[in-house]
């Protein structure tokens, strides 16, 4: 795309250096009656042949640019990463997908992608509508339940960005976000990596047996235990996430507490029930337990 | 042949900007409706393709046709426009060398919308 902009800037400079070149020579110089005969030479030359030459080089070269209408040419499309997002009231469901586009692993409300590499999302929505939109790499697109959207991206930079969702879903579309760590490749591929290996087992905690005691595991999947719900956000390696609830509170053991304990206090119209009528210290341990992810 | 001067009607002048208008419905729907089903349907991408420049050649070859009708129409060129006196014979030469205009911006869109087929490698995913 770069090179796009450079060939249209220095395109656009050389015609817009010539029309006024014409227009000064055109007004300083005496006018002298042109013949018939040259005046339509001069009309059919310079007023339609040559901006049609000119538009028809442009957008073929604008057309050939497009990464995606020539995925036969070497190295246009290596390395793509494809990636499903699902937008869910009120979060994002992020499932990587491997090379031949079966799932490779699923995560939730955090996206991981290399710099430099363009990434292919295939856009859907579980219930109502929503709308995927990271502001500082591109720009947005709609989640419609019963369609797949499609949107590429290709980050520059390496760093944490945010990403809201950008249609109105329900009372806490103002609460669902996620955030986007773009990291350098080889991050990116060490990443993928461990989360694609066989799950090694987190260590057995009291806040694990409680967590499955209280019936957590119905909801949440976490890869390595016995707990595969697919009704909220997989919760593998939670404890490494920037951000708890979809974007909505940092991510501290005392946010993961007060979630648990009443997550609608928080988010309203979360489908998560509360669990205040847990002991204090249940609450604290399964948080400590599933802080300790990573 | 001679039928066809007797004939008074707009279509001679509307026939090129139909055809570039049939083409370019013909392309984005053909293809949009491919890359939709792309499994149902036994055909290759290539196959796509190349039926949509035989059908852009044969678009191209009716504007060129009524581009010559034109021609033929106004004179082949023996009179020069304006053409505003109030004769038939102004009338008909102005509509030949408008319908004559008409099928050469036609002949540069269908040429601009055949763009994408030469360039394009497969369907988005």
């Amino acid at each position: 795309m770069h090179h796009l902009f450079i060939v249209m800037v220095i395109g656009g400079a050389i015609i817009w250096a010539l029309t006024i070149g014409v227009l000064a020579y055109a007004g300083r110089t005496r006018p002298k009656p042109m013949s018939v005969r040259g005046a339509s030479r001069l009309i059919v030359w310079g007023g339609v042949a040559f901006p049609v030459i000119v538009l028809f080089l442009l957008l073929s070269y604008a057309v050939w640019l497009m990464p995606q209408v020539r995925p036969w040419l070497p190295g246009a499309m290596d390395g793509t990463a494809e990636i499903e997002v699902t937008g869910e009231q009120f979060w994002w469901r992020i499932l990587y997908l491997d090379q031949a586009g079966k799932p490779a692993f699923e995560t939730a409300n955090e996206l991981h992608l290399p710099v430099g590499r363009r990434t292919t999302f295939r856009l859907k929505a579980a219930d109502v509508i929503h709308s995927f939109w990271i502001p500082a790499l591109g720009g947005k697109m709609d989640m419609i339940p019963g369609r797949d959207n499609t949107l590429s991206l290709e980050p520059t930079k390496a760093g944490i960005y945010r990403g809201p969702c950008a249609e109105f879903c329900g009372t806490s579309h103002a609460l669902m976000a996620f955030s986007v760590v773009v990291m350098e490749e080889a991050d990116y591929l060490a990443w993928r990596a461990a989360r694609t290996q066989a799950p090694v087992a987190p260590q057995k905690t009291s806040g694990q047996e409680l967590f499955f005691r209280h019936g957590c595991a119905a909801c949440h999947a976490i890869a390595g235990t016995p707990a595969i719900g697919r009704i909220g956000p997989d919760l593998t390696a939670v404890g490494e996430r920037q951000t708890l609830a979809a974007g909505t509170l940092s991510n501290t053991p005392d946010s993961m507490i007060r979630f648990i304990r009443d997550p609608a206090s928080i988010k309203p119209g979360v489908k998560m029930p509360a669990f205040g009528m847990l002991p204090d210290g249940d609450i604290e341990a399964i948080s400590a337990w599933l802080g300790g992810l990573k | 042949m001679k039928w066809l001067r007797e004939i008074e009607t707009f279509w001679t002048l509307f026939t090129a900007p139909t055809v570039w208008a049939l083409h370019f419905l013909i392309c984005y729907v053909a293809f949009a409706v491919f890359c939709a089903k792309q499994g149902a349907l036994a055909l290759s991408f290539d196959t796509v393709r190349l039926a949509l420049g035989g059908v852009t050649v044969v678009a191209l070859g009716v504007i060129v046709l009524s581009a010559w009708l034109a021609w033929r129409q106004w004179g082949f060129g023996t009179d020069d426009p304006p053409h505003d006196a109030p004769t038939d014979e102004d009338r008909r030469k102005f509509q030949g060398f408008a319908t004559l205009l008409l099928a050469g911006l036609s002949f540069v869109a269908v040429l601009y919308v055949s763009v994408p087929l030469l360039f394009i490698g497969a369907c988005q995913s």
